[in-house]
């Protein structure tokens, strides 16, 4: 959906997916379908871990050692 | 568009000079947002590019970790307006809300210019040369870095450095935590309901509906609302109310018990779902904040500048230097920071050249926040807010004892008019609730009430406005105690290497422990403490905090020397030493001053005193308890030499690389893409 204002378009369903991205990664969970397609290209021989595999693997990450702490 | 910027110039220095020179008649809180705002958009467009081009050098043709290394899952080149709001989250926590606050003690106009000019030139400054030299180096982290650049000394008086903030961090939260909910029953009751609302969510999100985050946090936050809703319904029944009225010393237990649970447990469970709703609704309070103040336009009742400026005040003691900068400390400059520009998000820069947007402007808007903290505590009637910030020491117990002595500073409120704040907000008293969160929570709920609900919603946006605070103070806690503890078994584990085992239950236990015991030592120290612990705790976590920052600052010194590019090492240098002077100054005064309200020495000789002629004083009641008190201060004593004996050896260490830098023919420095070794990271 594209939406006209101010003399510019603006792409809605984008700009709707990339505050889903920022919400995910806000929280530490990065984009899977850029992790699919990284996997996909660079590494053919390696099966890409599933959606469910994948957010577990970065909520461990994301509370392990050093991480997941904010302050001020 | 010739003019923008000048007129830009104009607006701000207009406004700037209603909100420092206007006298005797309030002021528009509007004044001080726009201000700031102009403060800060000329601050990024002029000097944040000053650093990007002429400083750092930023290339946007060269490659970044996120290319380098991209894995899909550390390593990732990312949106920057995504990553942006990544590295606000992970920058945004308690402590800009707090530190203004307390500051507005000096009435709103100190903390004002030192939160403009600090972020300007300090806070700003360091995060985006710690984001720059990390991106340089892989995204290593801050101690790595230390260690690469400074030697394995600097290294490790680092590491030590930053599990002593820790402790520190993790303690004054808690006693914040401690003195928002005690005999709160209201607040008390809606915090334990985060725990089930916690874990339903973590059951969704592990077995229902994996990687559903926003629809996890949804539901969680309706079923926050609804708690909301019943504690008023709780704090209203008698039987209820008496149950959920928790003392502050079992409140300090229970943090204490639930920490080390919390930190053992699994995190899908209690942690990682309420760090998502906590993250999610802090973000959104903050523009509910600047929203509202934008609506309501609130008039600021402090006065511009307070009496108590010359050090005197109840809320904090010590006089305007060195105090002011050390209890607004995460506002202006937060040396944490510096953990979060060299942990994910260097890893997920798509372009070097936005790393002026993501480190120098996630600090503005931080320091944004703090503003807003400032003006939330200012809008409340000066009477009110000397009453809620004050020790029970000072004012007394009663609504009318603390009018009464309240007015004799010449800050008149009547007893009435506090029990009316209290019973609009849903509370017993407001009295002695030190601390910030509190404050800023009737203060908020001053101004959303303005814009939503009116007088009938206050008790409920107070309440919404502490759960907040209360919320992602826990997520804190338990995250931090959780980095204690690995930090604890790295450190302890170079000595038995069985503790370094983190999948051994005795060795997890042992150090999630000890890493308890560190905060819950602290923080049981300043719940019984007369004059309200956050007298004593803030100004350490503080001097902690600005010390971290200008150890980050030092090592960005140094590897602008190593770049040979020390001209421009000036951008660091002034603020580390600004930095140095301040922590350094307070220090010295927390251990020496004559005055026993600053001075632990002086405190120590008081209570020993008092011993030899056979008297007790408060806090405590017995001869055991005098010399606990003077244990306490003899630890707090020999913490803030620890302190500042970290800060010494890094300026002297930072200065003799420096020296060793700048006699050195070449580039000194390594660079990944130069012959850093590479860092391969596994997929």
């Amino acid at each position: 959906m594209i939406c006209q204002c101010f003399g510019r378009s603006f792409d809605l369903s984008r700009i709707a997916r990339r505050l889903g991205e920022t919400a995910d990664l806000m929280v530490g969970v990065p984009d899977y379908d850029a992790y699919r397609a990284h996997v996909k290209s660079r590494h053919p021989d390696v099966e890409a871990m599933t959606r469910e595999a994948f957010f577990r693997q970065r909520q461990a990450a994301r509370y392990g050692a050093g991480g997941g702490f904010r302050c001020c | 568009m010739k003019f923008l910027w000048p007129a830009i110039a104009a607006l701000g220095a207009g406004s700037l000079g209603v909100v420092a020179i206007s006298r005797g008649e309030t002021v528009n809180a509007l004044w001080l947002v726009i201000a700031a705002l102009c403060v800060y958009a000329i601050a990024y467009r002029f000097y944040s590019l000053f650093l990007a081009r002429r400083v750092f050098g930023l290339d946007p043709t060269r490659q970044t970790p996120a290319y380098a290394h991209n894995d899909g899952l550390d390593y990732v080149p990312t949106n920057k307006f995504v990553l942006f709001g990544h590295h606000f989250a992970a920058i945004a926590g308690a402590g800009p809300l707090v530190g203004p606050v307390l500051a507005a003690q000096m009435g709103y106009l100190p903390g004002t210019l030192w939160i403009l000019a600090g972020v300007v030139f300090a806070g700003a400054v360091q995060d985006f040369l710690i984001l720059f030299i990390s991106v340089r180096r892989d995204g290593r982290s801050l101690g790595d870095m230390i260690r690469t650049e400074m030697g394995a000394l600097a290294g490790t008086v680092a590491s030590v450095g930053v599990l002593a903030i820790m402790v520190i961090l993790l303690a004054v939260l808690a006693l914040i935590v401690v003195k928002a909910l005690a005999n709160s029953p209201w607040g008390s009751f809606t915090v334990f309901a985060t725990i089930p609302i916690a874990i339903l969510m973590g059951l969704y999100g592990r077995f229902l509906r994996p990687h559903r985050v926003l629809e996890m946090s949804l539901i969680g936050f309706c079923l926050l609302i609804a708690a909301i809703w019943l504690g008023g319904v709780v704090a209203a029944d008698p039987e209820w109310a008496r149950r959920f009225t928790i003392s502050g010393t079992s409140w300090a237990f229970t943090l204490m018990g639930y920490g080390f649970v919390a930190s053992i447990l699994p995190v899908w469970l209690i942690l990682a779902p309420r760090d998502y709703l906590s993250t999610f609704l802090k973000i959104g309070t903050i523009w509910a904040l600047a929203v509202g103040i934008l609506i309501v336009m609130p008039e600021l009742r402090m006065p511009a500048i307070s009496r108590f400026i010359d050090g005197t005040g109840p809320v904090f003691a010590g006089s305007l230097f060195p105090f002011l900068f050390i209890t607004i400390a995460c506002g202006s400059v937060s040396g944490f920071h510096a953990l979060i520009a060299s942990g994910t998000t260097p890893k997920m820069l798509e372009n070097e050249a936005q790393a002026r947007m993501i480190g120098y402007g996630a600090m503005l808007v931080e320091s944004g926040v703090a503003i807003m903290a400032l003006i939330a505590a200012s809008v409340l009637q000066p009477g009110a807010y000397f009453a809620m910030n004050a020790p029970a020491a000072v004012i007394g117990i009663t609504a009318v004892d603390a009018a009464a002595k309240i007015s004799s500073w010449g800050f008149a409120i009547t007893p009435d008019a506090l029990t009316q704040i209290a019973a609009d907000v849903g509370e017993k008293t407001i009295l002695s609730r030190a601390g910030g969160a509190p404050t800023l929570a009737v203060g908020m709920s001053q101004i959303l009430s303005g814009v939503v609900g009116g007088r009938a919603l206050m008790a409920f946006w107070y309440h919404f406005a502490i759960l907040f605070e209360a919320l992602f103070i826990l997520t804190t806690l338990d995250a931090g105690t959780r980095v204690a503890r690995f930090m604890i078994q790295d450190l302890a584990g170079s000595l038995v290497p069985a503790l370094r085992r983190t999948e051994s239950w005795a060795a997890n236990i042992a150090a999630s422990g000890l890493a308890v015991a560190g905060w819950g030592y602290f923080l049981y120290q300043g719940v019984v403490d007369p004059l309200g612990g956050i007298n004593t705790l803030w100004p350490l976590f503080g001097i902690s905090n600005q010390m971290l920052a200008a150890i980050a600052l030092t090592l960005g010194a140094v590897v602008l020397f190593k770049m040979k590019r020390q001209r421009y090492a000036v951008v660091a240098l002034v603020p580390t030493a600004w930095l140095a002077v301040c922590t350094l100054t307070a220090g010295w005064e927390k251990i020496f001053s004559p005055v026993p309200a600053i001075g632990f020495l002086a405190h120590a000789d008081k209570f020993s005193s008092a011993l030899t002629s056979g008297k007790i004083l408060a806090p405590a009641k017995s001869v055991a308890d005098m010399h606990r008190v003077l244990t306490n201060d003899y630890v707090d004593c020999a913490l803030t030499a620890s302190f500042m004996a970290v800060v010494l050896t890094m300026l002297g260490v930072g200065i003799s690389e420096m020296l060793k830098a700048l006699s050195a023919a070449t580039v000194t420095t390594r660079e990944a893409g130069n012959d850093l070794p590479m860092f391969r990271p596994q997929l």
